[in-house]
């Protein structure tokens, strides 16, 4: 039923640039792209707990490539390229970040973005001599929505999948306690790894799959730390651990900045804020457990 | 040469160690992460600027009026706002996340108010700009005086911590907030002045910067992750510990641009930030 | 209805009507005025610079134009101008959103560009795809003739790094051969798309020119501090420095060289040296700084321009890109006069026609301004162009520079 209904959303959805504007297009691509990224993000640091905000290091790596690549080989061909280089540092990454954990771990991810995004631009102005590519591909709205819908539909896909599978269960016990997780015979190394590469991946195809809109990239433009913040705020605002809860996330807050800020272009910021700071207060486990809390006080109220 | 990079890079250091004091105590003891940390060195670079521009107030001066404020705002922001997260959270990695959750609003809070009031451009004003040599080096004498600020502040804290009775409920609290409470710790009165005293700091900071530097209402961001750096290596709540890493930062800065080249200090910064966090996670100082 | 479920209804509709208006857009205006949209960064690492240079100029234009009645039509009725603005909070994401938001939603009359290169040259396929003509005022490129041909109803208006570069070096050419200044020139770039351009550009126009260059580094962006920088340049021995930077680094670099006493005969600065502000972070002591950019001061046009900018928005222009967006802003009013709101025409009449502004008589080639000033000097407390020298207004540059 959950399934037939899921795909019954997802057909409706692929059949919506038919229907609207091209603003409407603009909102569905915005949409769709940071449900993929919140969705993701939260491969990996959904159950674990871990805070990445390495989000915009692969995400701006999948531009970044597509922009030095889009020349010299077919899309198709640079968005595997794309995949494969994010999986690659993920695994550098990864391998050398085990020990680390908590804040650490948030600020070590940070640290990895800016550290990326620097030297990029010190090997583009010295070795190449230029900063600043263009992006010129025959790539429409629709197709760039279409080609994020199928990943934003396959990240879900696979979220649900690894919730049932031994690996969604053993990112459970990492994430509740590492200490019991080791003793209960877990793979620690083995078991975040995997979760990190495929989260990275996905990232960082988003990456290459949103950059044809932007024509010209640079690395202030592709490494938006940004990007990196919105995405965390997105999953645990929705509730990072649910297989819905990026979504329900990124959605409506993606929503609202975009209302905010054609309302109020001066003062938006602050706007911005008081919600920001009322959505903690008020729903401290995300919106999902939320509304799980709301229908279970229904339910008593009716008894 | 070696002089003037050692120089230079000891009183670049010196404001990067200042920036980032209150971070640390706002993080080591309250254990608040707060991503608005930036924006409130700017709300405090503001008025610097307002007070002199506007009033005439010599900026020395306007330091002492503006950091007692400083204490004041974060003691209220700290009951109000930040109180109640704790209270709920339970544990570190859940306060964590709600912390980063509600101080990423104040800081769009903040930042759109800046830019409503100040506007979207440049402020800097002259203030004691000129050079003074130091061994044969010229300084701008405003930077001397932040340096000098953050010794004085740096070290007088690092007094205040080891050597009183306040100190080591500060220390206490730090270190373990659990067992605190058991040797008669009021660990949420500790916590607030924490905070409270790290915004002081920060405002300190924030004025000194509007000394020597141009900023404008969008610069918190860069604040914050520079003190967030600094913090990280020094040991979460080790002021020396930060103090020492604020210097080592200024010096490795200056000595890659100067020795390697300017386009990689930061790229430098970071790299060095990483194999710190390898190789000692808690920190140069921190303990385990 | 229970107590909770009426606040549940409430709260829908208070959402379905926030969600029908986001849809829907602002309701639609009456015929009779035209409307003009934007999308510039009001937050975010850009708003700074559209802060000074790109809104409040549309802002004064708008004012302007409706205080005397309203934008003139081929007939010669007047309509007034209503204005439909977003941020795009210095994300391209959102600023090809907004304009996709302009042309298909809000089905705005015209679009006026968003502020930098990179913005510019995002919502260049939006703009020809929708047909607007744009008019990018604040893109330093030298890519500019391919553009034009790529998307036809594209203006460039700033000029490519090159050719700020090779102004440059003419003007220290010229104090060279003059005997005024040595052969040494150290130069510092900020490494990020434009400071790149203009190195680039410069380092083969120095060489040409016989000049050596003994300093030569890139820095990255958000540096702020600028001793190591600068003892290194003082140490070279040049006569002449170059920065090739932003405002955050202008600023920086003029403080910094004044508290160590690094008195060059030229000191040359990029964005950030021609703003209003300067002289103040200057301590007053900019007689003799060079940068980019300059306005013929003397111009009576350019002096009312000045004056009501300063009595409108509260502070002046700066004297580089500021005035050449107000007579962009110009040039689109003047050309609506002649043909009216049809994209096609206007874009037509914008590229062959020419236009009386604030900055003298405009007329495109192939689509660029090409007739600009590369090098200005704070001379007597205005901002004056010195660079091209032959062209009409061009004050004789200052060297050496006097000492701080």
């Amino acid at each position: 039923m959950k399934i037939a209904l899921s795909l019954a959303a997802l057909v409706a959805l692929a059949l919506a640039p038919f229907g609207v504007s091209d603003y409407g297009l603009g909102l569905l691509i915005g949409a769709v792209t940071y449900v993929t990224l919140a969705s993701g993000w939260a491969v990996f640091s959904g159950h674990t707990r871990y805070v990445s905000l390495a989000t915009v290091a692969f995400y701006g790596t999948g531009a970044y490539t597509v922009a030095v690549l889009n020349e010299a080989m077919p899309y198709w061909l640079v968005l595997i390229v794309a995949g494969l280089i994010g999986a690659a540092i993920a695994l550098v990454v990864g391998l050398s970040t085990l020990r680390l954990a908590g804040v650490y771990f948030v600020i070590f991810t940070f640290g990895l973005s800016e550290l990326v995004r620097q030297l990029i631009t010190w090997y583009e102005v010295n070795v190449t001599g230029t900063l600043g590519r263009y992006i010129f591909l025959d790539v429409s709205a629709r197709e760039i929505y279409w080609q994020m819908l199928a990943l934003g539909a396959a990240t879900i896909a696979l979220t649900a999948w690894i919730q049932r599978h031994r690996l969604g269960l053993a990112l459970r016990v990492i994430g509740d306690d590492e200490v019991v997780a080791a003793h209960s015979g877990i793979p620690l190394a083995r078991t975040k790894l995997t979760a990190f590469v495929l989260s990275a991946t996905i990232l960082t195809l988003a990456g290459a799959i949103a950059s044809p809109r932007w024509v010209y990239v640079e690395p202030s433009i592709v490494f938006n730390p940004t990007v990196s913040f919105l995405t965390v705020i997105m999953a645990l605002l929705g509730g990072a651990n649910r297989l819905w809860g990026p979504v329900l996330g990124a959605v409506p807050l993606f929503l609202a900045f975009e209302w905010l800020s054609a309302r109020f272009p001066d003062t938006y910021p602050i706007f911005l804020g008081l919600l920001f700071i009322l959505v903690v207060f008020a729903l401290p486990d995300g919106i999902l457990a939320g509304l799980e809390r709301l229908k279970t006080r229904k339910t008593e109220d009716r008894a | 040469m070696l002089v003037t990079t050692l120089i230079l890079g000891l009183v670049l250091g010196g404001t990067y160690a200042l920036l980032a004091l209150g971070l640390t105590l706002q993080y080591g003891i309250s254990r608040i992460m707060n991503l608005a940390y930036g924006e409130f060195t700017l709300v405090s670079a503001f008025a610097l600027v307002a007070l002199f521009k506007g009033a005439g107030v010599p900026p020395l001066l306007a330091i002492v009026l503006i950091a007692p404020l400083g204490y004041a705002v974060g003691w209220i922001l700290y009951a109000v706002m930040m109180r109640p997260l704790v209270a709920r959270a339970g544990d570190a990695g859940r306060l964590d996340v709600a912390s980063i959750l509600a101080t990423f609003g104040l800081m769009f809070l903040i930042q759109g108010g800046l830019l409503v009031t100040f506007g979207a451009d440049f402020t800097s004003i002259t203030y004691l700009d000129q050079g003074v040599n130091v061994l044969g080096v010229p300084v701008a004498l405003n930077r001397l005086i932040a340096f000098a600020i953050c010794v004085v502040a740096g070290g007088g804290l690092v007094l205040a911590l080891g050597r009183t009775r306040w100190g080591l409920a500060l220390r206490a609290v730090a270190q373990t907030p659990g067992s605190a409470p058991l040797v008669g710790i009021d660990v949420n009165r500790v916590a607030r002045q924490g905070f409270a005293l790290g915004t002081a700091l920060a405002a300190i900071a924030g004025a000194s910067i509007a000394m020597h530097q141009t900023f404008s209402a969008t610069d918190g961001v860069v604040f914050t992750m520079k003190a967030l750096v600094i913090v990280i290596m020094g040991g979460v709540g080790n002021v020396a510990g930060t103090l020492i890493a604020g210097l080592a930062l200024g010096l490795v800065e200056t000595f890659v641009a100067t020795a390697i080249d300017p386009g990689l200090t930061l790229a430098a910064t970071f790299a060095i930030f990483l194999v710190v966090l390898l190789w000692r996670p808690q920190g140069l100082f921190g303990r385990r | 209805m229970t107590n909770f479920s009426r606040r549940a209804a409430l709260r829908a509709i208070a959402l379905w009507t926030a969600a029908s208006t986001l849809i829907g857009g602002p309701a639609l205006a009456e015929g009779d005025k035209v409307r003009i949209g934007y999308a510039v960064a009001r937050t975010g690492a850009n708003a700074t610079g559209a802060g000074i240079t790109t809104i409040p100029n549309y802002e004064l234009w708008v004012k302007t134009v409706n205080a005397a009645g309203g934008l003139k039509m081929p007939d010669g009725s007047q309509r007034m101008i209503e204005v439909v603005e977003y941020d795009n909070r210095s994300s391209n994401e959102d600023l090809v959103r907004s304009i996709e938001r302009l042309a298909s939603q809000d089905k705005v009359d015209l679009i006026l560009p968003p502020w930098g290169t990179g913005p510019n040259l995002a919502v260049a396929p939006l703009f020809d795809r929708f047909g607007y003509p744009q008019l990018a005022v604040t893109a330093v490129t030298d890519k500019a003739p391919d553009f034009v041909k790529r998307w036809k109803r594209s203006f460039w208006l700033l000029g490519g790094g090159h050719d700020y570069a090779e102004g440059l070096v003419d003007v220290l050419k010229a104090a060279r051969d003059a005997g005024t200044i040595n052969n040494k020139i150290a130069a510092v770039s900020v490494a990020d798309g434009f400071g790149i351009d203009l190195i680039s550009g410069a380092r083969p126009a120095f060489k040409q020119a016989g000049f050596d260059l003994v300093y030569d580094k890139s820095y990255p962006l958000g540096t702020s501090d600028f001793s190591a920088i600068l003892s290194e340049a003082k140490a070279s021995g040049a006569d002449s420095f170059v920065a090739f930077s932003y405002p955050p680094g202008s600023f920086g670099m003029t403080k910094t060289a004044q508290s160590m006493g690094f008195n060059p005969k030229v000191f040359y600065l990029s964005v950030g040296g021609a703003f209003p502000i300067y002289p103040g972070i200057a301590d007053g002591k900019a007689e003799g700084v060079m940068a980019i950019g300059g306005v013929n001061a003397d111009s009576p046009a350019m002096q009312e321009y000045f004056a009501r900018h300063t009595k409108e928005i509260g502070n002046p222009p700066d004297s580089w890109a500021s005035a050449i967006t107000y007579a962009s802003l110009q040039m689109l009013e003047q050309a609506v006069a002649r043909v009216g709101l049809d994209h096609e025409a206007l874009a037509n009449e914008l590229s062959t026609g020419s236009f009386d502004t604030v900055i003298g008589t405009v007329k495109l080639e192939d689509n660029q301004l090409r007739d600009l000033w590369w090098v200005g000097q704070w001379q007597g407390g205005a901002f004056r162009a010195i660079d091209p020298a032959d062209k009409p207004g061009a004050s004789a540059p200052i060297i050496p520079k006097p000492a701080w």
